[in-house]
C-alpha cells in the first residue's frame, strides 16, 4: 500500500514537472526568437523615429509611431473599460437583487471574452460607418475598450466577491448605504485585484492586432488627433513581417521585443504598486 | 424597569420556509444589559439583529411583527434603514475591522455622517478609543493598519468604531466568543461601563457570563421565547421547566 502510494505521488509529480517544462519552455522559446531574430535590427532610432521614406525596404526611420499609437491605444481603452467595468461589477456584486439576470449577465460576459478579437474589430467598424467615423484613433479605443470590458468586469467581479461578507455587514451596521459600502469598504479591500484587473485588460488590449486594423487603422505619423488613424505595434510587426525584405523582418521582431518590454515594464510597475495597495487589506 | 427602549411586537423571522423566531414580545430595559441565552440554534442572533434591520441581510430571511423604537416600528414602510442603524448598533461576534487604519475604522461612522473637520474627527477617535479601552495601546500608531492588530485589540476597535456614531443601543453578538479569556474580561468590564449611556442587549451562550454582567435575561428555545425576566430571578427562580434545566447545564 505504501510503495503504491508513494509510485503514484512520483507519477503526479512527474506530470506536473512536465507540464510545467513545456508551459516555460515554449514561453522562453519564444521570447529567446523574438530576442535573437530581432536583436540585430534593434536600436535607439528604432525607438526614437517614425518610418522614413523607403523604411519598408530596409532603409531609416523607426516604429515610434507604433509605439505611441500602441501606449494610446492600449491605455485609452484600459482607462476606460477600467470604470466602466468597475461599474458594471459593483453593480453586479452589490446592487442586483435578480440572482437570475446576474447569473445571466456574467455568462454574457463570458461568452464575450471568447470571441474573437477581429469580430470586435468588424462590430466596431460597423458601428463607426453608422456614427459616419473614419479609422481613428478614438476608433480605436471605443474597439479596444469592448474588446477589454468583459475581461475586466469578470476578474473585478471575481474579486469583489473574495471579499468577506461580514466587511459588508459592518459597514451596514454603522448605517452606511449600499453604494458607501461599495465605493469606500469594497473598492479598498479590494485594491490589490483591481490593479490585477487592469494589468489583465490592458495585456489584451496592447497585444491585440485584429481589433485595431479596420478601426484605427495605420499610420506612419505620431497619433495627434483623436479623429486621425493611429498605428499600434501588434499591426506593426505584421505588415513588417509581410514584406520579402530581410532587414525589414527582423525589424517585425524587434517590434515584438518593444511590445514585449513594455508589457514587463507596466507588470514590474503594477506589482510594486499592489504590494502597497495591500497594506489595509483583511485578511 | 423604567421605560423600555425596544419594545417588541408579535415578531416572527422565517428562513425560507423554515421558521426562525416565532411571535416574540417582549420590552428590553434601557441602560441595563440584556442578555439573550439558550441553545445554539435556537434564533438568539436572528433576534439580536432583527432589532436592527441587519437579519434581512441574508437572502431569504422574511420579518414581520413589529419592533418599536423611540416610538416608531422599524418595520415600518417609510423607516429610513440607515438611519434605524447608525441609532442601534451591532457589534458581530468576529470582529472585522474595516480595510483601513485604525484612525479611519473609527472615523468611518461620523465621515459618513458629514464630519470632515480634522480637530473634531481627532477628538472623536481619542474619546471612543478610550471608551473602547484602546487607547493607551494604539495612540503612537493611530495609522497603522488595522489588521495588524490582535484580535482582541480588533473586538475593542469594533467596539469604538461603533460608539463613534452615537448609538443608543448597542447589539453585541457573542462579542467575546472568539476572544482568549483576558480580552473577553476586558470586553465585560468595558460594557459594564458602557451601561450608564447605552442601553445594551447581548447574544451569549456563556452562562457565567450573562450571571456576571446581565441585569435582564431572555431565555430562547427552539425560536419561542419561554421566560423573561430580573437575571436576578431567571436565574435564581426560574418559573419555568425547560429554564430551570438549562440553566442548570441538563442541555446546551
Amino acid at each position: 500500500m505504501n510503495r503504491l502510494n508513494y509510485l503514484e505521488e512520483r507519477i503526479f509529480l512527474g506530470l506536473m514537472v512536465i507540464s510545467l517544462v513545456i508551459v516555460v519552455g515554449s514561453l522562453l522559446m519564444i521570447l529567446a526568437t523574438v530576442v535573437v531574430r530581432g536583436a540585430p535590427a534593434l536600436n535607439l532610432a528604432m525607438l526614437t523615429q517614425t518610418p522614413r521614406g523607403g523604411y519598408y525596404l530596409g532603409k531609416e526611420g523607426g516604429i515610434l509611431n507604433a509605439i505611441v499609437g500602441s501606449l494610446a491605444l492600449a491605455g485609452g481603452a484600459t482607462v476606460l473599460s477600467f470604470f466602466l467595468g468597475l461599474a458594471v461589477a459593483l453593480y453586479l456584486q452589490v446592487f442586483i437583487m435578480d440572482a437570475r439576470l446576474a447569473h445571466l449577465i456574467r455568462l454574457a460576459l463570458d461568452v464575450l471574452w471568447g470571441i474573437p478579437s477581429i469580430v470586435y474589430g468588424a462590430f466596431g467598424f460597423t458601428l463607426m460607418l453608422w456614427l459616419g467615423l473614419r479609422a481613428s484613433l478614438l476608433g480605436g479605443i471605443v474597439t479596444l475598450t469592448l474588446l477589454e470590458l468583459p475581461i475586466v468586469v469578470r476578474a473585478i467581479d471575481e474579486v469583489l466577491a473574495m471579499a468577506p461578507f461580514e466587511l459588508r455587514e459592518a459597514s451596514y451596521a454603522l448605517g452606511a448605504t449600499r453604494l458607501e459600502t461599495a465605493w469606500r469598504v469594497l473598492v479598498r479591500q479590494s485594491g490589490p485585484g483591481l490593479l490585477t484587473a487592469m494589468l489583465l485588460a490592458l495585456g489584451r488590449g496592447i497585444g491585440d492586432a485584429a481589433s485595431v486594423l479596420f478601426t484605427s487603422g495605420y499610420t506612419d505619423r505620431l497619433p495627434a488627433s483623436l479623429w486621425r488613424p493611429a498605428a499600434s505595434l501588434p499591426l506593426a510587426v505584421f505588415f513588417q513581417l509581410g514584406t520579402p525584405v530581410p532587414e525589414v523582418r527582423a525589424r517585425a521582431y524587434a517590434s515584438a521585443f518593444v511590445l514585449t518590454v513594455i508589457v514587463l515594464i507596466i507588470s514590474v510597475a503594477t506589482r510594486s504598486l499592489t504590494g502597497r495597495l495591500r497594506r489595509h487589506v483583511i485578511q | 424597569m423604567g421605560d423600555p427602549v425596544i419594545q417588541i411586537r408579535g415578531l416572527n423571522v422565517a428562513y425560507r420556509d423554515q421558521q426562525v423566531l416565532r411571535d416574540i414580545n417582549v420590552d428590553i430595559p434601557a441602560h441595563q444589559i440584556t442578555a439573550i441565552i439558550g441553545p445554539s440554534g435556537c434564533g438568539k442572533t436572528t433576534l439580536l439583529r432583527s432589532m436592527s434591520r441587519m437579519a434581512e441581510l441574508v437572502e431569504g430571511v422574511r420579518v414581520w411583527g413589529q419592533v418599536i423604537f423611540d416610538g416608531r416600528d422599524i418595520y415600518a414602510p417609510q423607516t429610513d434603514v440607515t438611519q434605524v442603524r447608525r441609532r442601534i448598533g451591532l457589534l458581530a461576534q468576529r470582529p472585522f475591522p474595516l480595510p483601513m487604519s485604525i484612525y479611519d475604522n473609527v472615523a468611518y461612522g461620523p465621515r459618513l455622517y458629514g464630519i470632515r473637520k480634522r480637530a473634531v474627527l481627532d477628538e472623536i477617535v481619542e474619546r471612543q478609543l478610550r471608551a473602547a479601552g484602546l487607547w493607551d495601546e494604539v495612540r503612537g500608531r493611530l495609522h497603522a493598519p488595522a489588521s495588524a492588530l490582535s484580535i482582541g485589540q480588533q473586538q475593542r476597535l469594533c467596539l469604538a468604531r461603533g460608539l463613534a456614531v452615537e448609538p443608543e443601543v448597542l447589539l453585541c453578538d457573542e462579542v467575546t466568543s472568539a476572544l482568549d479569556p483576558l480580552s473577553a474580561r476586558q470586553i465585560e468590564s468595558r460594557l459594564l461601563e458602557l451601561k450608564a449611556s447605552y442601553s445594551i442587549v447581548m447574544v451569549t451562550h456563556v452562562l457565567r457570563q450573562a450571571r456576571r454582567i446581565a441585569d435582564y435575561v431572555l431565555f430562547l428555545y427552539l425560536g419561542e421565547l419561554v421566560e423573561h425576566g430580573p437575571a436576578d430571578e431567571v436565574f435564581n427562580h426560574p418559573r419555568q421547566a425547560k429554564t430551570h434545566a438549562y440553566i442548570a447545564g441538563e442541555f446546551y
